[in-house]
């Protein structure tokens, strides 16, 4: 086993600036933007892009949460998960540009169950998809409008990703096993 | 969670943990669409060998909000009536592929008795057996006061200190056995208040203090009072002369309510007899939370029938 470094705490932090640049270019400023991150490192990417657009747009941007617990495939082959709160911006998704970020998309059925509990709390006017690092394999037909980084990696690999919030340091680590 | 049968068996986590999920799950009861998809195809039986129309139903709209199929089996006009054995109908709803049986039943320890058979491999949920256990009545007792205590901030909290006054027919009533152990195990102070009559004979083991007074106990400014309902249906001998004696000694009536502390709550798991146990004027005064606990449940079991059913079931071996 072996692990390596991808991204540093620079890299991350320049990849949510860019991201958060794109957001604001192609929704043509910060109006009804809505950022929802997936739980758990999601939220936090989702609250320090918010920030970023906030202080770049002078807008004030508040993130939320979204769970996809609930809307997941493949609750019954794993040991039964504890579902995290679902937090909306007090306006509500209706009618808005939602951009959901996660921390790493691979099949892509996180995003599939996040699709459906969108469609549940209401009906915003887009969608888009933002992750932090996109590792390819994906078993469904969705693609990011927004990337950090692309890592084309082999399925045997694992992606780690710490963000000071939850873990002490940020990093974005490959653990692979054929190395 | 492989079973949930009693509070008494539930460590301080496994409650918290079922608290936390009914917080997660009481969100979802106020959005536009309330219905979520996560256990599309599995197949919940509620087995009713005791009639019961508030439970019942609340295990219909939990395992309904989950996107269950829910089949109800009353003991009343079925082949119960013409003389099967629980086995012989446990076997029958394993046949027909019953993820989760919601059982309730007038013999203490059926629903254990079904859960360790090897009858049925289905997860089994108590809901009431004899006067042993009714583990969810108590689960919803313990959110509701949480959250009346804690509002928001009720995630992960225990109820460390509250004082709660149970009054009422302790002896018959399993909502009063699985409310006390599963307050003890979150740290509450539990008194129990009763003519002796309706007192169990061996209190020993019980985490709880005993009074027969009321107003006593009111003196002592509980946090949170909670009123048994007269179970008419069990009341095969005198225990007490009769029910305007009960009334004015141990019913919550309006005087009674203008001496309670102003924060504390007045619960009841309903059905109520309005005029017995409890006045109108306390019934209906902002300090019940008679219907929020009636809301309540059906979140407490959405959460049961989540962690019973949701999981890998080989990996979840915990009873």
């Amino acid at each position: 086993m072996s692990a390596r470094t991808v991204l540093h705490e620079a890299d991350i932090a320049r990849a949510l600036t860019r991201i958060s640049h794109e957001i604001l270019e192609s929704n043509r400023g910060a109006d009804d933007l809505v950022i929802l991150g997936i739980p758990t490192r999601g939220v936090i990417l989702a609250k320090r892009i918010a920030a970023t657009i906030s202080s770049i747009s002078g807008a004030t941007i508040v993130s939320g949460a979204l769970d996809v617990t609930m809307y997941r495939d493949d609750l019954a082959k794993h040991p039964t998960r504890a579902p995290q709160p679902t937090t909306l911006p007090p306006q509500g998704i209706d009618g808005r540009t939602v951009v959901l970020v996660d921390d790493v998309l691979y099949s892509g059925r996180t995003i599939r169950a996040a699709l459906d509990a969108l469609t549940d709390l209401g009906r915003p006017r887009v969608v888009r998809l933002a992750a932090l690092v996109d590792r390819g394999h994906r078993e469904l037909p969705i693609r990011p409008d927004f990337v950090g980084k692309n890592l084309p990696s082999s399925q045997a690999e694992r992606i780690f990703v710490r963000l000071t919030e939850f873990d002490g340091d940020d990093s974005v680590t490959i653990e692979g096993s054929g190395e | 969670m492989r079973h949930l049968l009693s509070t008494k068996t539930l460590t301080r986590d496994e409650a918290i943990e079922i608290l936390d999920v009914a917080e997660d799950m009481a969100e979802t009861q106020f959005r536009e669409v309330r219905k979520l998809p996560t256990l599309r195809g599995k197949t919940v039986v509620n087995l009713f060998f005791e009639d019961s129309t508030r439970t019942r139903i609340s295990f219909e709209a939990a395992a309904k909000r989950l996107s269950a199929d829910v089949i109800t089996f009353s003991a009343k006009g079925s082949s119960v009536s013409k003389g099967e054995s629980l086995k012989d109908t446990a076997q029958t709803l394993a046949a027909m592929h019953a993820d989760a049986v919601v059982i309730r039943h007038s013999a203490s320890g059926a629903p254990q008795t079904l859960a360790d058979s090897g009858w049925i491999d289905a997860g089994i949920l108590n809901a009431g057996d004899g006067t042993h256990e009714h583990p969810t009545q108590a689960l919803l007792d313990a959110f509701t006061m949480r959250k009346r205590l804690h509002g928001e901030r009720s995630r992960g909290r225990a109820l460390d200190g509250v004082a709660v006054t149970i009054v009422g027919d302790i002896l018959h009533s399993r909502v009063a056995r699985s409310n006390v152990w599963l307050l003890d195990t979150l740290g509450a102070e539990v008194t129990l208040v009763a003519p002796p009559t309706l007192l169990p004979v061996d209190l020993g083991p019980w985490p709880a203090t005993v009074r027969y007074d009321l107003d006593d106990a009111i003196a002592q400014r509980p946090d949170v009072l909670m009123m048994l309902r007269i179970q008419s249906e069990r009341m095969h001998a005198a225990f007490f002369p009769n029910s305007r004696e009960y009334s004015r000694r141990w019913g919550l009536d309006d005087e009674r309510l203008a001496r309670l502390d102003p924060a504390s709550i007045v619960m009841h798991p309903g059905p109520m007899n309005r005029g017995l146990e409890i006045s109108s004027g306390a019934a209906d005064s902002p300090r019940s939370t008679v219907l929020e606990q009636v809301a309540n449940g059906v979140s407490v079991r959405m959460a049961a029938l989540y962690l019973l059913l949701s999981g890998d079931r080989e990996e979840s071996t915990r009873v």
